[in-house]
C-alpha cells in the first residue's frame, strides 16, 4: 500500500499553520494503522527550521519546494506542483485543512486527478468494505465520516475504486500531537523551477490585507454560546456580560450567524470553529449534529432552553428548562453573589 | 467591450429553516417539508454578472442549473433579474452524481457557450457546503480561479482584478480572461426582480412544464422564443455516461446513520432563583469557574 501525504499550509510567519500539524498527527495515527510512511508536503519560501518542526509529529518524509514565487499562495502553481508529484507517488491518501487554502486547491487537485474529496470531515478511520452490487471486497479504506444535511445524521463516505483518498478536516478537529522528539525523516525537494510555467501565473497577487484574528474561541476555556432562540443581537449582548464576569468568550451557532446576531469568525461546529474548553453554555441552542461537532468534547455542558427535549439537553451535565433571557441576568447575579 | 458571463446556479432545500417537521420519524431527512430555494451565494454571483453587464451594456448572461426539472424555476428567477437566457441540465442519468460527476457535466454545458469570458458560480451550496463544484468546473475548463470573489473591481479588455475575501483578510488578484469566479456571501447581495422582466418571462417553461400543463409549446415557442427555456439532457451534451451519476462518481455513501445521543445523567434544573444560585454555587465550588 502507498503513503498518506499531508499538504502543509504555510502561515504568514511563514512557519507551517497547526491545522497542517493537526492532520499530521491523525496522518501519523492512519499511517501506523495501515503500516505505510506519512509524507509532508510543503510549497513555500525559505521556511525555517522545518525539518526540526516537522520530524516530531512522526514526518517520515517532507517534499519541499522553496520557491519565493510559491508564497503567498496562488492556485495554479501550487496545482501543478501537487498534481506532478501525486501522479508520480500515487499517495493512499491525501489531506488538506478545510481552510480558504484547502478548500481552493483540494478540489482542483480531485477533479485533474478524477478522485474523490470529502469536505469537513470530523472524523476519520479505516476501515474494510463489500460493495454488495459487485460481490467485489475491500481492504482498510478511509472511512471519511461528516455530518451530512439535516439533523441527526452521520454519513461515511468512502472512494473504493479511485486514488487518492482526499479529504479536508478544520482546524481543531484533529489533536495537535508530538510522537517523538527526535524522530527523524528526510527531505526531498520538489523542482519548482523546473515544473512552473509562465502560464501558472496568470493569476496575480496584487495587494493583500491580512489581520490577525482577534477572535480566538478555539482556544478558550469557557465558551457562553448563543443560538437562534437568543432571539436578537441586542439580546447576545447579555451574553456577552455573561462572558465578561466569568472570563469567557462568545460563540454561536449558524442559525444565530445567519440571523446576523452574530459575526460568522464565532460560529461553532462542522463549518466553523471546533473547541475544547472546560465548560460550555449553550442558550437557545438546539443542539443539530453540525453544532455538536464542534462542541461535544467539552469537558462541562450546561444547555439553556425553553424545550425540555431538545437534543442539546442529553449532551449537558446541567440542563436549566427556560427562557435564556431570564436566566442569564440570574447566573451574573449569583455569581457575583458567591465568588469573592 | 461586450462579455460573455456564465453564472452556476443551484436549487437546494432551505438547510437553513430545518424545522421538527423536517425530520421523519425514522431520522432521515423529508425534503417536502423543505422549501426549494435559489443557492444564496449563487444570487450573489449573479449579482456580479449583472454589474458585468451593467458596466458593459450588450454583454449576456447565461444561466447554468443542473438539476430535476423544477429547478426551471432558478432560471425564471434569473431572467427576472436581469440574465438573458438560461439552460437547464436534466437527464435522470444525472442521479446521484458527486461534486465530480456534477462539474464534468456542467464543464460540457459551459463548452457549449463558448466563447465566453467569465464563468461564475456560488462559493458553495448550502445543502453539502461542500464547495467544489466551482474549482472542479475551472480544473476541467483549463481555467485560472479566483475563490471567495467579493467584488469585481476592474475590468480592462482581457483582464480582472478581483478582491477576494479570505480567513485571515483580503486579496486583490489580477487574472487573464476567460476566468472562473466563486462568489463568497459577503459579496453585495442580489437586486430585486424587476416588474417589467417578470412580466416578460412568467410564462418562460421547459418543453417538460409545458407538456405537465399540457401547453402547446410549438405554438408558444414559435411566437416568443424568448420564453424557451431549453433542457440539456446527457445526449445534447455529448457526455460519457460512464463519467455521470453514480457510476462518474468516486465517492460513496458507505452508511448513514442516525446518531443516537447517548444520554448523559444531567442534572435538570429549573429558572427559580434557588436552582440558577446552587448551579452557580456548584460550579465555584467543583472550580470550573471562578
Ligand atoms: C452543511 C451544513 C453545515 C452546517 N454547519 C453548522 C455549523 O458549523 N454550526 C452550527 O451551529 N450549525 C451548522 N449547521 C446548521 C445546523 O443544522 C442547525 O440548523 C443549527 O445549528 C441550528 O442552530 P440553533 O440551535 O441556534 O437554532 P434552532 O435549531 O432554531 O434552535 C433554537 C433553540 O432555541 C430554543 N429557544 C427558543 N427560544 C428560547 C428562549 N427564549 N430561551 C431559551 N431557549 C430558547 C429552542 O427551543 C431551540 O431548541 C449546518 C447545516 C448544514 C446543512
Ligand atoms: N447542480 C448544480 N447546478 C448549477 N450549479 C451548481 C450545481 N452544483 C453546484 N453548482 C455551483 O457550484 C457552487 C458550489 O457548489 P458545491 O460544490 O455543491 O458547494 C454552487 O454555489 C453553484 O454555483
Amino acid at each position: 500500500m502507498n503513503n498518506i501525504f499531508v499538504y502543509c499550509e504555510v502561515s504568514e510567519e511563514k512557519s507551517i499553520s497547526d491545522v497542517s500539524l493537526e492532520l499530521l498527527s491523525k496522518g501519523r495515527k492512519l499511517a501506523n494503522e495501515l503500516g505505510v510512511k506519512l509524507e509532508a508536503i510543503v510549497l513555500g519560501d525559505k521556511i525555517e527550521n522545518l525539518e526540526g518542526n516537522l520530524y516530531p509529529y512522526g514526518v517520515d518524509v517532507i517534499h519541499y519546494a522553496d520557491d519565493k514565487r510559491l508564497f503567498p499562495f496562488l492556485t495554479l502553481p501550487h496545482s501543478t506542483l501537487l498534481i506532478d508529484l501525486f501522479k508520480k507517488e500515487k499517495p493512499e491518501v491525501v489531506l488538506f485543512g478545510a481552510t480558504s487554502i484547502g478548500r481552493d486547491i483540494a478540489p482542483r487537485i480531485a477533479s485533474a486527478l478524477r478522485c474523490g474529496l470529502t469536505a469537513d470531515c470530523t472524523s476519520l478511520e479505516i476501515g474494510d468494505h463489500f460493495e454488495n452490487r459487485t460481490q467485489k471486497e475491500y481492504k482498510s479504506l478511509l472511512y471519511q465520516i461528516r455530518p451530512a444535511f439535516g439533523g441527526n445524521i452521520i454519513a461515511t463516505i468512502i472512494n473504493p475504486d479511485t486514488r487518492p483518498q482526499m479529504a479536508t478536516v478544520r482546524e481543531g478537529v484533529m489533536k495537535k500531537e508530538i510522537v517523538n522528539p527526535n524522530y527523524k525523516g528526510k527531505l526531498k525537494s520538489i523542482d519548482a523551477k523546473g515544473l512552473l510555467k509562465d502560464e501558472d501565473f496568470i493569476v496575480q497577487i496584487i495587494e493583500r490585507h491580512i489581520e490577525k484574528s482577534k477572535v480566538n474561541i478555539k482556544n478558550a476555556g469557557i465558551i457562553v454560546s448563543g443560538g437562534y432562540g437568543v432571539g436578537s443581537r441586542e439580546n447576545f449582548k447579555m451574553l456577552y456580560d455573561l462572558a465578561e464576569v466569568l472570563g469567557a468568550d462568545v460563540g454561536a451557532t449558524r442559525a444565530a450567524v445567519d440571523a446576523g446576531f452574530e459575526d460568522h469568525e464565532r460560529q461553532i461546529g462542522q463549518t466553523g470553529v471546533t473547541v475544547r474548553p472546560k465548560l460550555y453554555i449553550a442558550c437557545g441552542i438546539s443542539g443539530a449534529v453540525q453544532h455538536r461537532a464542534g462542541m461535544d468534547q467539552s469537558a462541562q455542558i450546561i444547555s439553556i432552553n425553553t424545550d425540555p427535549n431538545a437534543p442539546i439537553n442529553f449532551i449537558a451535565d446541567y440542563t436549566i428548562i427556560g427562557n435564556v433571557n431570564d436566566i442569564i441576568p440570574k447566573m451574573i447575579k449569583y455569581y457575583k453573589k458567591n465568588s469573592k | 467591450m461586450k462579455y460573455r458571463i456564465v453564472v452556476l446556479a443551484k436549487q437546494v432545500p432551505d438547510t437553513r429553516n430545518v424545522g421538527k417537521d423536517a425530520m421523519k420519524a425514522d431520522g432521515t431527512v423529508n425534503r417536502a417539508a423543505l422549501p426549494a430555494i435559489f443557492n444564496p451565494e449563487d444570487l450573489n454571483a449573479l449579482e456580479q454578472a449583472l454589474r458585468i453587464k451593467d458596466r458593459f451594456p450588450g454583454s449576456e448572461i447565461i444561466v447554468l442549473t443542473m438539476g430535476p426539472f423544477r429547478a426551471a424555476e432558478i432560471i425564471r428567477e434569473s431572467l427576472y433579474r436581469g440574465a438573458d437566457r438560461g439552460y437547464l441540465i436534466t437527464d435522470r442519468k444525472f442521479a446521484g452524481s458527486d461534486t465530480l460527476a456534477t462539474s464534468y457535466a456542467i464543464s460540457l454545458a459551459v463548452k457549449k457557450l463558448e466563447p465566453y469570458h467569465f464563468v461564475i458560480s456560488g462559493r458553495q451550496a448550502i445543502d453539502g457546503d461542500t464547495a467544489q463544484v466551482g474549482p472542479q468546473t475551472a480544473e476541467k475548463l483549463h481555467l485560472p480561479q479566483v475563490t471567495y470573489a467579493e467584488d469585481i473591481l476592474d475590468i480592462e479588455k482581457d483582464s480582472v482584478t478581483i478582491k477576494r475575501r479570505i480567513e485571515m483578510g483580503v486579496e486583490i488578484v489580477k487574472s487573464t480572461l476567460p476566468v472562473a469566479i466563486t462568489v463568497h456571501g459577503s459579496a453585495p447581495s442580489c437586486r430585486a426582480r424587476l416588474a417589467k422582466l417578470v412580466m416578460k418571462y412568467k410564462h418562460a417553461r421547459t418543453i417538460t412544464e409545458l407538456q405537465e400543463e399540457t401547453k402547446d409549446y410549438t405554438d408558444l415557442y414559435s411566437h416568443r422564443p424568448y420564453l424557451q427555456i431549453d433542457e440539456w439532457t446527457v445526449a445534447d451534451l455529448n457526455a460519457d455516461a460512464e463519467m455521470l451519476g453514480l457510476s462518474g462518481s468516486p465517492t460513496k455513501v458507505k452508511k448513514i446513520e442516525n446518531v443516537v445521543l447517548a444520554h448523559k445523567e444531567s442534572t435538570r434544573l429549573t429558572a427559580d432563583d434557588k436552582d440558577v444560585e446552587w448551579l452557580m454555587q456548584e460550579l465555584i465550588s467543583r472550580h470550573v469557574i471562578g
